[in-house]
């Protein structure tokens, strides 16, 4: 049986894609076998950020509608044999993901897959309903600042009260925070919310933090998951994100504004 | 101990971060007590006849009242929070005891 894992936020914009793009080739690149599937029926962007659009054919709605099979849907990853992705269709029409045919193809793939990671679209809506329905695990990306962390915070309303799990009374979604786009030297000037402030208003247990950084664009520019780049500050970031989750005992990086210097990083000071 | 960081961390915080999280502290109380669907329905009437009778005295902002309502397993407990804008307290009328 796979565990679902659900990549949302509320907000718009806030790197929910980014970070289900790095994750997904985090988690596959150790071994497990992991599929990532749009949920952003009509705005489909995780192909692209994964470097995969041009391969798409199918997409996650024929497959759901029985116009394709899962195998002619799902793209498997050039860089790690372990991942695959299942694309968003562009249909406009949103109502195409229903309850029945998303638990289905989350339940085929669940024999199959170790994880299945599912990128919610923006809104609190049937699209991001469908995407955090089934889930087992949350992460609720958040940025420093207000109406991300309140949006952040409905969504989790939304998880203990209309997910599979507290329909049926089970266990509940386990939650974590991913605070992203974080700028150090804001925090330190009291412009910006700091990750303390933000795990005390939500009290979530804290999966990460990744710091604003210019490695995300290019990244998304050459459609490579910023994960892949382990030169960069916000790569090096989702892989601690990934171990952390993986239940690995990994410090927080790139909390201070402090620039270490190569020996003082040599050094591990 | 990092004495840069002594006094770093000893400067009373400033910049709008700290009103952020108190707008957002508010806010979220507010939201989750909203969601709350055990909570009688009379709390939103209540918590208007409480801003109202407060407000004849103070100037409160309608989100400085908190009215939170919570079952546990024997008890049912009523919070109001009333948060008071600086200087209240000297501008008369509800100035205290003289
Ligand atoms: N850590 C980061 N540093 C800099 N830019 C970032 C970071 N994370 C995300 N971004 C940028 O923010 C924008 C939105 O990111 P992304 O598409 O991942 O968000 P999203 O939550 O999936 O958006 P949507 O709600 O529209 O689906 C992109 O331009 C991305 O490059
Ligand atoms: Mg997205």
């Amino acid at each position: 049986m796979a565990k679902i894992i659900v990549i949302t936020s509320g907000k718009g914009g806030v790197g929910k894609t980014t970070t289900a793009a790095s994750i997904s080739m985090g988690l596959a690149q150790r071994g497990h076998r992991t599929v990532v599937i749009d949920f952003d029926v009509g705005l489909r962007n995780l192909d692209l950020i994964m470097g995969c659009e041009r391969r798409v054919v199918y997409d996650f709605v024929h497959v759901i509608n029985g116009e394709a099979n899962l195998s002619q849907a799902l793209i498997r990853d050039k860089r790690c044999d372990a991942l695959y992705v299942l694309p968003a269709s562009q249909t406009r029409d949103k109502e195409a993901l229903t309850k029945e045919g998303v638990g289905k193809v989350l339940e085929t793939l669940s024999q199959t897959y170790d994880y299945i990671v599912c990128d919610s679209p923006a809104g609190i809506e049937h699209g991001a309903n469908m995407a955090m329905y089934y889930a087992d695990d949350a992460i609720v990306v958040t940025n420093p600042e207000v109406s991300s962390v309140r949006d952040s915070d409905r969504m989790l309303g939304i998880l203990a009260s209309k997910s599979r799990r507290a329909e049926n009374n089970e266990e509940p979604i386990r939650e974590y925070l991913l605070l992203t786009r974080y700028v150090p030297e804001r925090v330190q000037r009291g412009e910006m919310l700091s990750v303390e402030d933000v795990q005390e208003i939500l009290s979530l247990e804290l999966l990460g933090v990744i710091p604003e950084s210019q490695a995300v664009l290019n990244a998304s520019n050459s459609g490579i998951p910023v994960i892949l780049d382990a030169e960069s500050d916000a790569g090096q970031a989702y892989r601690d994100v990934v171990a952390r989750y993986l239940g690995e005992d990994v410090p927080h990086r790139f909390l201070d504004t402090r620039k270490k210097g190569f020996l003082s990083r040599l050094l591990g000071s | 101990m990092d004495l840069l960081k002594y006094f770093r961390d000893s400067q009373p915080p400033k910049g709008s971060a700290r009103v952020a999280k108190e707008r957002l502290r508010i806010l979220v109380e507010r939201d989750r007590s909203g969601r709350n669907q055990n909570q009688p329905s009379y709390l939103p009437d209540l918590e208007r006849e409480i801003l109202a009778v407060i407000q004849k005295y103070v100037d409160v902002d309608p989100t400085d009242v908190i009215v939170h309502y919570e079952q546990e397993e024997s008890q049912e407990i009523l919070e109001l929070n009333i948060i008071l804008p600086e200087g209240a307290s000297e501008t008369g009328q509800v100035g205290g005891v003289p």
